[in-house]
């Protein structure tokens, strides 16, 4: 097979846009461990919260494989890899040749040793079957702990509030959102999640979760001595890289596998991308795993174009998240909780309580290089220019985007023609 | 393929692509009706932004980039490519509002329905013959529909 | 009215804004140069100031509804035919100020137009008419002086050979051509479209007095370049760089008073290429300063001539005055290639509105008499005639080459071509049609993409009618009309009139 992807999450699908961009003949495989073509994984919490149906989940139309010369084998675990003889072998012991091999194998929900967490009633939120299974539960439930505050646990908590389901959430640290946003977001979020009903405690970690005698889930014990009552605790703290097939073949693994500019990992004719992938960080300037959904496909995208003989360099990830919390928008985007004590960062930060609006820009010797809106989120898109393309800040500049109106005219002018009027000739 | 292409030297900043955009989207067609009724019932947006700095402003929207950053960033499948037209295709029905492609999208092209959870975003007008609405409307040729 | 001028109200226009069509859409805001529109924030809602719309019409033009008509005032004063309501409302306006009264663009004063009581012929069965369609026909035309014989010698081929030198002329394929119009009192926008227009077209624009740009020199085979009495721009690259050179003595709209560019109209570029400092008023003498008699002048066309190595024909342009017959034949014997007389109909960017509204007399008048006197005095070959000054459509065009031109200029007709609607209040430097403004929110309203083809467009289309007027006459040739008064009749006119003109009245 010329095209082998493991994987059938966003990673893979950028990958066969990518392949199909340089190569429209040469078949592709895809080998997907779940059992649906793929869909939007986030989507899964709009799905617990009954906004949407299952049949919009799919990420591409049902003819999108078909199309595309792609073979899905769906319900398949890869077991080995060897990347000596180009053979990876699945769970069933099916034997599969390849010539270039992506490794999307996303990531695997992190799970902490609680005591108490073995068995029914505990739950994961990373996909489609775990939503499936929840949404079969909330019905017959009144209460649920979700534990972790980051982005999962509170999309999950939410969804389960919209059920009717009455939802405690337990962080560890100070506050909800402590990676992606910054204090002040996080607080309006957190505000916005109380207003509603959801209950937020942080600071206390779940010591072990209770059980009756017929294995039932009854409560939580928590590090600071309280209790919880409840049916179901869902355990969201966070995904960590699936890379155990890449490491187990020698495939050169750090946090994640290890890949080169472009997604090549250190064996021949094997890439990575996506979640599972530590790939350069275009802010950090370095391999990170920054496991977002642009990423995701950008990497694999990438690596597609790569895998199919088009020399195509990545030109790093940015990390950014958008996230709604019962219709209070929050969006952040690249370094937005600096070192407090690097005098090369300057903030500015502007907090309407009364109208949960909030911006906050980060500047690094004088670049932009991260913003977080909350509420009044419309330009967005602008301000990602002005991290994404590193673009020059002068004195005016900086005042309109303090004032929050980025502005495409604030583009140095040549960048801004060769983006907008690109072989425009004036006579 | 053919593209919108806006000229900041000759734009003049009079927002009639923004009329014409709303006309076009509109049920009635009619641009009075579209303009007052279905923008203040239906949230019909127009896809342009115009921007003003000084004497030198701009119409822009959607560039139906090769490689988007929107599609990259769609959770729910609601952005593609279009393999045969190029492109860049927005179905409604899919889109959830989780605003990822407005964050994406460095060129600032999409923007929020303000009544429904959904984004808008330039299609080129699809649907009309003559191509796209704001083209035909600029009284000053700062706005191409052109190959190039 | 509350807090203002008692005289407020007595403004010249009234904007209907029809209230099932208007959008709140703030285009006409936007485009209103002079705030007569407004968004109103209590009201939620459009609105507008009468008093001060300048009539111009552009938010008409751009409202996507049609919900907008400017129509004149209906207010009416008793009045009477001696005091008319202009001298009533000049009185207020200048009891206010003590200024002199400025207007733009041509004289709307009702003096006879006599183009429209001039009428053509037409072939009927003695000589046939020619269908331009599917016969040749010559529009093509030289200007420059021409030999009064020519002489012929064998060449070594063995062929005829033209033995007389001509002196250069200029060769235009359509006898229009845009009249000057400085680079200041409109825009560059213009100056590249009538450049781009003259060359694609093949005829000649002029600079006006106010050099020429840089960028401009390109179209060096396609242009006239002027010098005036405050000699603005004017230097030896310039000289050099135009197929031609006019020396402009005086101007239809405001004979014997010069030029006056306000400072706001003088940005960088303006600055740089006339040669005056960034935002001070540009002021031209009333007379060359170096000019009182026909010898003095003579200098200038020699020195002119001298500059440009004897390549470019030399024209001299003057305002129709009462001596124009006499003046013109010194000014041919002075040495001019081209005399252009210009009409007291023809636009400006700012004159006094006095010397606009009383000063000079009517082209046609002033054209047939030069003609008549330069044949008279046997000395019309040495000098083509241009007649400038309020063309208004191809007939005019060539009626005036019927009354002795041999070319004409137009300027206000191009500049409706491009949108001007002769409100008339160029002077102010906030022409919202982006035409005699250099504001650079203005200026760029005018994409000389399409004003280059509008120009392009409109001249075309007068060759067109030319050609098949001038074919219903039996002719194929425009330089067969030259002159050719006979193929005018008047209507109406007095019999003074019709012995200046030179053409016999309808039905003789």
């Amino acid at each position: 097979m010329k095209y082998v992807i493991i994987g059938n999450g966003i990673a893979s699908i950028g990958a066969i846009e990518g392949i199909r961009q340089v190569d429209k003949e040469n078949p592709i495989m895809v080998i997907g461990a779940e059992n649906a073509p793929a869909y939007g994984r986030p989507l899964i919490s709009y799905l617990l919260a009954g906004k949407i149906k299952a049949d919009r989940m799919a990420l591409r139309p049902t003819k999108f494989y078909e199309l595309n010369n792609v073979e899905l084998k769906l319900g398949t675990t890869v077991a080995g890899l060897d990347t000596q003889k180009k053979i990876i072998t699945t769970e069933k012991g099916e034997e599969i040749e390849y010539e270039n091999l992506l490794l999307a194998t996303g990531g695997a929900p992190f799970t902490p040793p609680i005591p108490g967490a073995e068995g029914a009633g505990v739950y994961n939120f990373t996909n489609l079957a775990h939503a499936q299974e929840l949404i079969g539960t909330a019905k017959d439930i009144k209460r649920a702990v979700v534990i972790g505050g980051g982005l999962i646990g509170l999309k999950a908590a939410e969804a389960l509030f919209d059920r009717g389901v009455d939802v405690t959430i337990v962080e560890l640290s100070d506050r909800v959102l402590s990676l992606a946003f910054d204090e002040n977001a996080a607080s309006l979020a957190a505000g916005r999640l109380d207003e509603v009903g959801l209950k937020v405690r942080t600071g206390v970690s779940v010591k072990e979760i209770q059980r009756d005698a017929e294995g039932y889930v009854v409560g939580c014990h928590l590090t600071d001595g309280g209790f919880l009552q409840t049916e179901i605790v869902v355990i969201a703290i966070g995904v960590v890289p699936n890379y155990n097939l890449a490491k187990d073949a020698n495939v050169k693994v750090d946090r994640g596998i290890m890949v080169d500019d472009h997604m090549r990992t250190n064996a021949e004719g094997v890439y990575a991308a996506g979640d599972v992938a530590q790939a350069l960080d275009m802010l950090a300037g370095e391999n990170r795993v920054v496991p977002i959904w642009p990423n995701a496909y950008n990497q694999g995208f990438c690596a597609g174009k790569n895998m199919a003989g088009r020399d195509t360099g990545y030109s790093g990830g940015l990390a950014m998240n958008s996230i709604s919390f019962y219709g209070l928008p929050t969006i952040s985007v690249g370094t937005v909780n600096p070192p407090e004590d690097d005098k090369n960062f300057e903030v500015a930060m502007k907090l309407d309580e009364k109208k949960k609006s909030y911006r906050k820009l980060v500047f690094q010797n004088g670049n932009l290089v991260g913003y977080v809106l909350v509420g009044d989120i419309d330009q967005a898109g602008m301000f990602t220019s002005f991290v994404k393309f590193k673009l020059p800040i002068e004195a005016e500049t900086r005042a309109k985007l303090m004032a929050g109106e980025p502005d495409a005219l604030h583009w140095p002018d040549e960048f801004f023609n060769e983006t907008w009027n690109p072989e425009h000739t004036e006579e | 393929m053919k593209r919108v292409y806006p000229d900041k030297e000759f734009c003049i900043g009079c927002h009639l692509c923004e009329v014409a955009c709303i006309t076009a989207h509109s049920e009635s067609k009619d641009v009075v009706i579209a303009y007052t009724q279905e923008r203040r019932e239906k949230g019909i947006t127009s896809c342009k932004k115009v921007f003003e700095k000084g004497h030198t402003c701009v119409a822009v929207s959607c560039r139906h980039c090769d490689e988007p950053a929107c599609v990259a960033a769609c959770i729910s499948g609601g952005l593609h490519k279009d393999p045969k037209t190029g492109r860049t295709v927005y179905d409604r029905e899919k889109c959830v509002g989780c605003w990822s492609c407005l964050m994406a999208c460095p060129y600032g092209a999409i923007k929020r329905h303000p009544v429904e959870n959904k984004i808008i975003k330039c299609d080129l007008c699809q649907d009309r013959e003559e191509g796209p609405a704001c083209v035909a409307a600029c009284p000053n040729l700062a706005l191409k529909f052109e190959e190039r | 009215m509350l807090f203002q001028p008692i005289n407020k109200n007595y403004h010249e226009f009234h904007i209907d804004r029809d209230k099932d069509l208007c959008i709140n859409c703030e285009v006409c805001v936007r485009q209103c140069s002079y705030g007569s529109h407004y968004w109103d924030e209590v009201r939620g809602k459009v609105m507008h100031d009468n008093s001060k719309c300048v009539g111009c019409h552009r938010c008409e033009a751009l409202c996507p509804t049609a919900a907008l008509h400017i129509r004149k005032k209906p207010s009416e004063y008793r009045g009477g035919a001696s005091w008319r309501p202009v001298f009533m409302e000049n009185i207020y306006k200048q009891a206010d100020t003590g200024g002199v009264l400025l207007a733009g663009m041509g004289s709307p004063v009702d003096i006879p137009v006599y183009w429209d009581r001039m009428l053509l012929d037409a072939s009927q069965v003695t000589n046939p008419s020619i269908d331009p369609l599917r016969e040749p026909m010559e529009l093509k035309t030289f200007l420059g002086a021409k030999p009064s014989k020519l002489e012929i010698e064998t060449g070594k081929d063995g062929k005829p050979k033209l033995k007389t030198k001509l002196t250069p002329q200029l060769e235009l394929n359509y006898p229009i051509m845009f009249s000057a119009m400085s680079f200041g009192s409109i825009n560059f926008n213009l100056h590249r479209a009538m450049a781009r227009a003259a060359s694609e077209l093949g005829i000649y624009y002029n600079t006006g007095e106010g050099g020429l740009h840089k960028s401009l020199y390109k179209y060096g085979q396609n242009t006239i370049v002027q010098v005036a009495s405050g000699r603005f721009g004017v230097h030896k690259d310039y000289l050099q760089a135009g197929a031609g050179i006019e020396i402009k003595v005086g101007q239809g709209a405001k004979p014997g008073i010069g030029g006056h560019l306000p400072g706001e109209k003088i940005n960088d570029m303006v600055s740089e290429t006339r040669m005056v400092p960034i935002g001070s008023d540009a002021i031209s003498p009333a007379p060359h300063h170096d000019i009182y008699s026909i010898e003095d002048l003579l200098q200038l066309i020699f020195a002119l001539k001298e500059a440009s190595e004897y390549k470019a024909p030399v024209s001299v342009k003057i305002a129709a005055v009462h001596n124009v017959a006499a003046i013109a034949s010194g000014i041919v014997r002075a040495g001019a290639d081209i005399v252009t007389i210009d009409g007291m109909r023809g636009g400006t960017g700012a004159a006094p509105a006095m010397t606009r509204d009383n000063v000079g007399i009517p082209l046609e008048l002033a054209l047939a008499s030069v003609d008549q006197r330069l044949r008279d005095e046997g000395i019309r070959n040495q000098a083509s005639i241009v007649a400038a000054g309020g063309i208004r459509c191809s007939a005019d065009a060539i009626k005036a080459i019927a009354l002795g031109a041999d070319a004409v200029y137009i300027a206000t007709g191009a500049l409706i071509a491009v949108g001007c609607t002769l409100c008339g209040r160029c002077y102010t430097g906030k022409c919202p049609w982006g035409i005699a403004t250099n504001d650079p929110k203005l200026a760029k309203r005018q994409n000389p993409d399409i004003a280059a083809k509008k120009m392009t467009n409109l001249v075309r289309a007068w060759g067109h009618e030319i050609e098949e007027m001038l074919g219903g006459m039996g002719l194929n040739s425009i330089e067969s009309l030259r002159g050719n008064r006979d193929k005018l009749r008047a209507v109406g006119l007095s019999d003074t009139e019709m012995d200046i003109l030179g053409v016999k009245h309808a039905g003789r």
